[in-house]
């Protein structure tokens, strides 16, 4: 899932002071589990907003709203409020909801009240990890399941740097070293071959450096083009 | 056997014990000092110079700029290069310049993390890691690149460039399997010399030697200067992969402050001289008090 944490609140007043009616609107799904986006986070960030704007003697009214998925047209139907309505949109979805529900709201601003962090899974109650990076070629089928882009800090590939300190990466102590894990996962599944063997240079053009990517399914729109006819 | 293309290839090469020095570029064009202390302190008496490539990410003067300048004084250079800073256009691109300049040591390293630095904002690289940059250079040296023509073909050199090629190693490491799996990859890759992380315990460093006695490439032991006991406590708890006995530690602090250069340049000789049997050279890291290194090497038995 996609993780997120709040903005901190200072940013987020001084991006809607410009706006006098604002729609604080939650997504229901990754950042609700990560407890920053959802239905209760926009109530509660709503109430914030009115209170600081009292406070600061703004002229701002605040309402709340929250779909299953800001990153799918059909939710939009399910708003109880009318976007259009108000002079801007506070999301609270990560950057890919803000991203398209601006495209969704030509007329309306779409703010960000996240800040995006990372893909992610619950290791504990109420602590998430990164495990993934999104690089467009994945490596976990010979690295034990851990990835080295996302879980080793300098993405290396040919195993730890001399950086790694009793399982630690020397960027933190509290930061485990990625090929510190891959290392012991694959002792512990008798593959540490795969450790040894040579991996080359990475094509990076799958990863951002190619370019802004998008995945085409053209069975998908001919079905669609089917059902339409 | 290849054509030396450097002074401390052939040194190796004629399996003599080689030594080589390290300095820092400085944080400012003041470049002088730097270069007047290895002239003074490390010419004649090491067979190469490594220069720093803006280490433990604080920004500094560039190695190849110093290496050029250590070159025109008569001092040979090994360029250290970092994985952190520069993609692989820029790190082929700098070794063509740097073959240009007359460089002819390359030593191939990760890079510590900018988090480790003064410019914590800073983007990593990281594009190619420690093997791929051995690989890059072995790619030119056979007269093509990392990229690829309109056709799907490699891209054919103008000039082709040759370099003794080294790399490092982190003998004391916690868990060295996976040191010693990674320093096989380097060699793979194209590594024809060693320059290890700080070494204080001898006994290990035999170990070590003896499991990577299958890794056919000539290692020197890296030797840190302990200016104080403070600076061991410091190296114990921060850097990674090093550890400096009790015994050091209790020497270093025992000594009187006027002593203490005295003490330092004896415990590295002390260990130079214990490990000499078993490694191919010594790799001497002085940190500024380069007007050590003559003592070093003379007690060290080198000179």
């Amino acid at each position: 899932m996609i993780v997120a944490e709040r903005k901190p609140f200072d940013e987020i007043v001084e991006m809607v002071a410009p706006y006098k009616k604002v729609l604080v609107l939650g997504c229901g799904s990754c950042v609700t589990v990560c407890l920053t986006g959802g239905e209760r986070q926009a109530e509660i960030l709503a109430s914030q907003l009115r209170l600081a704007g009292r406070k600061k003697g703004l002229d701002l009214s605040v309402d709340f709203d929250c779909i299953t998925r800001q990153c799918d047209r059909e939710f939009t139907e399910n708003l109880k409020f009318d976007p259009a309505e108000y002079d801007a949109v506070l999301s609270l979805a990560c950057g890919v909801g803000v991203g398209f529900m601006s495209g969704v709201l030509p007329d309306t601003p779409v703010l960000p009240a996240l800040n995006t962090t990372f893909y992610g899974a619950g290791v504990a109650e109420g602590v998430w990890e990164e495990y993934c990076h999104g690089c467009g070629d994945c490596v976990l089928a010979w690295t034990g399941g851990i990835c080295p882009i996302a879980r080793c800090s300098k993405s290396l590939i040919n195993g730890a740097c001399g950086g790694t300190n009793d399982g630690k990466c020397e960027v933190s102590q509290d930061m485990d070293c990625g090929w510190h894990l891959i290392y012991k996962r694959l002792q512990e599944l008798g593959r540490l071959d795969e450790l040894r063997k040579m991996r080359p240079p990475r094509d990076w053009s799958k990863n951002r450096s190619g370019g802004v990517r998008r995945l085409s399914r053209e069975e998908m729109a001919e079905i669609a083009q089917e059902s339409a006819e | 056997m290849n054509e030396p293309v450097s002074k401390l290839q052939e040194i190796l090469d004629a399996g003599q014990f080689a030594v080589t020095g390290e300095i820092g570029p400085p944080k400012g064009t003041n470049v002088e000092p730097a270069l007047h202390e290895a002239q003074q302190y490390l010419e004649g008496r090491v067979a190469a110079v490594n220069v720093t490539d803006i280490q433990t990410a604080v920004m500094r003067l560039g190695s190849m700029a110093v290496c050029h300048l250590l070159l025109d004084r008569g001092v040979e250079p090994v360029f250290q290069m970092v994985c952190r800073d520069r993609n692989r256009l820029a790190l082929e691109s700098d070794l063509l310049s740097a073959y240009t300049l007359g460089i002819r040591n390359v030593l191939a390293l990760t890079g510590d993390h900018v988090a480790m630095g003064d410019h914590r904002e800073a983007k990593c690289v990281f594009d190619l890691d420690s093997v791929g940059l051995l690989e890059a250079m072995a790619r030119l040296e056979a007269g093509t690149d990392l990229g690829r023509d309109a056709k799907g073909n490699p891209n054919q050199l103008d000039g082709v460039p040759k370099f003794f090629k080294g790399c490092c190693v982190t003998p004391c490491a916690d868990e060295v399997e996976p040191q010693i799996i990674k320093l096989e990859k380097k060699a793979t890759a194209g590594a024809q010399f060693v320059q290890t992380q700080a070494v204080y315990d001898p006994a290990a460093f035999e170990k070590f030697m003896n499991q990577i006695q299958h890794v056919k490439v000539p290692v020197l032991v890296g030797i840190v200067l302990l200016k104080s006991a403070g600076m061991a406590k410091y190296m114990n708890r921060s850097v990674p992969g090093v550890q400096v006995p009790d015994a050091i530690v209790q020497r270093l602090t025992d000594a009187p402050k006027e002593d203490r250069a005295k003490v330092s340049v004896e415990i590295a000789a002390e260990l130079i001289r214990a490990m000499k049997p078993m490694c191919q050279g010594a790799h001497l890291m002085t940190l500024g008090w380069d007007h050590c290194v003559p003592d070093i090497i003379q007690q060290a038995e080198l000179a």
